[in-house]
C-alpha cells in the first residue's frame, strides 16, 4: 500500500489571473521532491489545462471557486486534483478526444489531450449541473546527483 | 507577459516574453490582431524566445493567427521554441504539418 506522505489544499475564485497561481503553487508543493524539470513541466502543463478548463468552461458564465489539491505518496508518485462546481461535461469520452472544443475559433481543443500526453494517467469524473473533478497521475522521477 | 512587434519588409515579427496561458494569450491575440489587420503583413513571425512557459492556450493563439492571415494569403512562421514547447506544437498537429528547418533556430513553417 502506498501511503500519502504530504498534501496541500488549496481554493480560489476561477479568475484567469490564478491561472500561473496554480501551477506555481503545485510547482513548489513538489519542488521538495527534487524532481526532474521536465517532469516538473509537464506537470504544470497539465495542472494549467485542467485549472483553465474550470475557468473557460466549467464557469463560462460566471465566477466560481475551483479546488485543488495535490498529494505526494510514499513512492513517490504525486496526484493533482482539480474541481469545479461549474457546469458539468454531459459526454466526457466525447470531450475528451483530442481537437474536440465547445470553446470556439481561440481554443484548439487539445487540454485533454495534453494532459494525458504529460501524466502517467488521468481520471475525470463529471455530472451535468454539478461539476467536474480531473485528477492527474504522475510518477515524478528524481534527479539523480550532478544533473 | 510582454509583447515586441515590428514590421520590416513586410514581415511583422511578434516578439513574445513570459508564460504564455489562457490568463496571457488573450491580450496578447488583441494586440497582435489590430496592428496585423492594419498593416496586413505577408508574413507573421512569431517568435517564442523569451517564452519559458506555453500551454494550449498557446497552440490556440498560433492556429487563430493562422486564421486570421489566411484571409490575405499571409502565412505564419513560428520560431524559438524550446524543447518543451516544441513538444507542446507537435503534440497539436501545429509541428506535424511543419517542417522543422532549422534545429538551432527551431524554425516551423505553416
Ligand atoms: N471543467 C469543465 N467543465 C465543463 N466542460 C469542460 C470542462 N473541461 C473540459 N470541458 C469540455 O471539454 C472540452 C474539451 O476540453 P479540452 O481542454 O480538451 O479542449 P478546450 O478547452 O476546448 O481547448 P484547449 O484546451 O485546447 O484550449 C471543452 O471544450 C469543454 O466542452
Ligand atoms: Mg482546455
Amino acid at each position: 500500500m502506498k501511503n500519502v506522505v504530504n498534501r496541500m489544499d488549496l481554493q480560489f475564485p476561477s479568475l484567469s489571473v490564478n491561472e500561473g497561481f496554480a501551477r506555481g503553487a503545485v510547482s513548489s508543493f513538489l519542488l521538495g521532491l527534487d524532481p526532474l524539470v521536465n517532469d516538473l513541466a509537464d506537470l504544470k502543463t497539465a495542472v494549467s489545462e485542467a485549472v483553465t478548463n474550470a475557468v473557460v468552461h466549467g464557469y463560462r458564465d460566471t465566477v466560481g471557486t475551483v479546488y485543488m489539491s495535490a498529494k505526494i505518496f510514499s513512492d513517490g508518485s504525486v496526484s493533482v486534483k482539480i474541481r469545479d462546481k461549474g457546469c458539468g461535461i454531459a459526454d466526457v469520452e466525447k470531450a475528451m478526444e483530442p481537437l474536440f472544443t465547445t470553446g470556439g475559433e481561440e481554443r484548439a481543443g487539445l487540454g485533454f489531450a495534453v494532459m494525458q500526453t504529460f501524466c502517467d494517467r488521468v481520471k475525470v469524473v463529471s455530472a451535468p449541473g454539478k461539476g467536474t473533478a480531473v485528477t492527474l497521475y504522475k510518477r515524478l522521477s528524481q534527479k539523480r546527483d550532478g544533473e | 507577459m510582454n509583447l515586441h512587434l515590428e514590421l520590416k519588409n513586410g514581415t511583422l515579427t511578434a516578439a513574445l516574453s513570459g508564460d504564455i496561458d489562457h490568463h496571457a494569450a488573450g491580450r496578447l491575440r488583441e494586440e497582435i490582431d489590430r496592428t496585423a489587420e492594419k498593416v496586413r503583413p505577408h508574413t507573421l513571425r512569431l517568435d517564442f524566445s523569451g517564452v519559458p512557459f506555453m500551454d494550449s492556450s498557446g497552440v490556440g493563439l498560433i492556429l487563430g493567427r493562422v486564421r486570421l492571415l489566411s484571409m490575405w494569403q499571409g502565412k505564419v512562421t513560428v520560431c524559438g521554441l524550446s524543447p518543451q514547447l516544441r513538444r507542446m506544437a507537435e503534440l497539436s498537429g501545429v509541428g506535424a504539418t511543419a517542417k522543422l528547418e532549422d534545429e538551432e533556430r527551431k524554425k516551423v513553417e505553416l
